[in-house]
């Protein structure tokens, strides 16, 4: 039977690791990711869930230890946010170059300076390239089954790399939405065991992790951690399908589309966003705007084929960007989905908004929309526009 | 809101009320900063208050020093730059127990090693209350916090030993009950030629203090009242009495040669070792 839970998303979060039984969890607190690790704690504490968690000094250390334990074979946990994850940097980029399957929740938050506490997914974009698969989703439930699908996606033998479950700071970790729970043993059975033999610390079996490598070596490597990322795009979509046999719930794998067919017009999103994109596509189509939703699910991987099949027959889109990217005048979603369609020639928008906590209304959504359907084919190169909530801009 | 004539050289009063809940020790901490910063004539622009993450993160908003409010754990890294390119400085850490014992402890042990001319201001509340009073590298032994629900598993840190053993110059301790001790000590602290630290025992009555049946400021007050015992009494005290007992004091002084004045002489040295050469 099913379970109905009123949970915010580091409570959807923490139900689904508890469901995930992992061995070791290892964290350090820091806003708005905090509760995720409390919830843990008390698990732990009550005994509900048979891990072995340590609240650490610091992030850096939090990688670090979940390292040590997935290399003497267990699955592992952490969370963390914005500056923690900077900290984490240089055993960020290692865990995936170790192809350890760790699983990591990202409340996503801005970087500081200039100091801030608010939601923004700035941390985690910046680090696509560090190896890891991301998952950025939309709502509590998300949240909870993205999880229990990681641990399949990072431990499935033909991938074997971490997995970052991406989740807007406050707009998702301390809103409240009811979630629905499956079963905790069709979790079990949907999650086998981890049992590793790539790469352990076995003493019957024994192993030197990571001596120094020459450059030929180090590239090749390389080129197997690129090609089991590729993998992952087929393997997402499939671990995606079997979860919904098992749920009944579909997160559409790579990307999500919404009123797509049809539409001439397409709006590109990324996380907690996308609720309220779909809400303006509606209200636009009900006043006849031929307008569509495409949300971008998985990050990396970059799914650049599915982009091209949603996007290749729109007359213009709208990418919006909750982050910038310094240098390219625009967000990180805009260069990367322009870079999926570089052989069309499709005029394209990039609006960025919503920094630091700041809200992305439906009325903004809808604006853009207005603007995409009246654009110039002549404004392909058109500078990025910027979201500004009307009633905040008196602030200083 | 008007501050008296102590303190208003140095309170940014219009961003009162502070931001600490009620019964927090931090503002009779920033209190006795700034009346013993008068107290020493200090201008205020001569000084730099270098802060951390947290609750105490907070207290450079409430100061027309100038300030750098840092990242977590750092502070002492940031203040050992601006001293370092300015000896001139007067320059304070601010830090929590996150800050100092827990994310930022290398940096700690290293600013005493290296015994910079810097004033850590340490408030130790024994837990993170910013992000919900989680337990820290001070949360006592057995005792209960947001994320130690049935007690606290790890041992504790004693900071002030902790900077004995790195070898800074000055170690102190107060509680934000002994007020007077408390800035005495801030103005010795701040006077040291080399790192100093004085950790203040501080109130935090809605996390540390809700977990461990002391939710009631009074309550928290009349803890740091009972614990604390001049370092010289404590010294005279059996293992058993000194149990439940927390000295404080100056609780270690020695003067050494800072790094500034090191570095200096150094300098100097090359410099003619340079001259002689040619």
């Amino acid at each position: 039977m099913n379970r109905i839970k009123v949970v915010n998303g580091n409570e959807a979060a923490a139900l689904a690791v508890k469901m995930s039984s992992p061995d070791v969890i290892a964290a350090y607190p820091i806003t708005p990711q905090s509760q995720l690790v409390e919830y843990l704690g008390q698990y732990v504490a009550d005994d509900e869930l048979d891990a072995s968690m340590s609240e650490v000094e610091s992030e850096h250390s939090a990688m670090s230890i979940l390292q040590g334990a997935s290399l003497a074979g267990g699955r592992t946990f952490t969370a963390t946010s914005s500056q923690g994850l900077a900290l984490m940097y240089e055993p960020y980029f290692r865990t995936p170059t170790l192809r350890l399957p760790v699983v990591m929740a990202i409340v996503n938050r801005e970087m500081i300076s200039p100091q801030t506490v608010w939601g923004g997914p700035q941390d985690s974009l910046t680090l696509r390239d560090a190896g890891w698969i991301q998952i950025y989703v939309e709502s509590n439930q998300e949240i909870f089954d993205a999880i229990v699908q990681a641990f399949r996606i990072a431990e499935d033998e033909d991938i074997l790399l971490p997995v970052n479950v991406c989740y807007d700071g406050f707009y998702l970790s301390h809103l409240t939405e009811p979630i629905e729970l499956p079963p905790a043993d069709d979790v079990a059975e949907f999650l086998p065991p981890y049992e590793p033999d790539h790469i352990l610390l076995d003493p019957d079996d024994v192993m030197s992790v990571d001596p120094l490598t020459p450059g030929h070596l180090l590239m090749e490597y390389r080129r197997r951690h690129m090609e089991a990322q590729q993998r992952a795009l087929q393997v997402i979509p499939q671990v995606d399908e079997e979860y919904a046999g098992l749920t009944g719930r579909s997160w559409g794998g790579l990307t999500y589309s919404y009123r797509m067919q049809d539409a001439e017009v397409a709006l590109v999103t990324l996380g907690s966003m996308t609720g309220a994109a779909r809400v303006a596509v509606d209200n636009l189509r009900d006043e006849g705007r031929k307008v569509g939703l495409l949300k971008i699910r998985v990050l990396r991987p970059f799914p650049a084929t599915e982009v091209l099949c949603a996007l290749q027959d729109k007359r213009a889109y709208a990418v919006i960007d909750r982050n910038v990217s310094f240098g390219w005048g625009s967000g990180i979603l805009h260069t990367e989905v322009r870079a999926a369609l570089s052989g069309k020639n499709i005029p394209s928008l990039n609006y960025i908004g919503g920094l630091g906590g700041e809200d992305l209304t439906v009325q903004m959504l809808q604006d853009a929309i207005n603007e995409l359907v009246q654009l110039d084919c002549e404004a392909v190169d058109a500078p990025c526009r910027w979201l500004h909530n009307p009633q905040r801009s008196g602030d200083r | 809101m008007r501050a008296s004539a102590q303190v208003s050289a140095y309170l940014k009063d219009d961003d009162l009320p502070v931001f600490w809940c009620s019964g927090c020790g931090n503002g009779i901490i920033l209190n006795s900063i700034m009346r013993a910063f008068n107290a020493m004539q200090l201008p205020p622009n001569e000084i730099v208050v270098v802060t951390g993450i947290g609750c105490w993160g907070k207290a450079d908003d409430y100061l027309l020093t100038n300030s750098l409010h840092g990242t977590h754990g750092r502070a002492l890294a940031f203040a050992t730059g601006v001293k370092a390119a300015n000896p001139d400085l007067t320059v304070l850490a601010l830090m929590g127990d996150g800050d100092c014992a827990t994310i930022g402890g290398n940096h700690f042990l290293h600013a005493a090693r290296r015994n910079i001319d810097v004033t850590a201001v340490v408030s130790n509340n024994f837990n993170y209350g910013m992000t919900g009073g989680q337990y820290s590298a001070t949360t006592p032994a057995d005792s209960y916090t947001s994320t130690s629900v049935y007690g606290n598993p790890e041992g504790e840190f004693d900071l002030c030993e902790v900077g004995v053993a790195a070898r800074a110059g000055f170690v102190a301790r107060s509680t934000v009950y002994h007020v007077t001790l408390l800035q005495n000590l801030l103005q010795k602290a701040i006077s040291h030629e080399g790192f100093s630290m004085l950790e203040v025992h501080s109130s935090c009555p809605v996390y540390f203090g809700r977990y461990n049946q002391m939710n009631d400021p009074v309550q928290m007050m009349k803890w740091w009242e009972s614990r604390a015992v001049p370092q010289k009494r404590y010294e005279q005290l059996s293992e058993d009495e000194r149990a439940e007992k927390v000295p404080v004091g100056v609780l270690h002084e020695e003067p050494r040669p800072d790094f500034s004045s090191r570095y200096r002489k150094i300098q100097e040295v090359a410099q003619r070792r340079a001259r002689d050469s040619k």
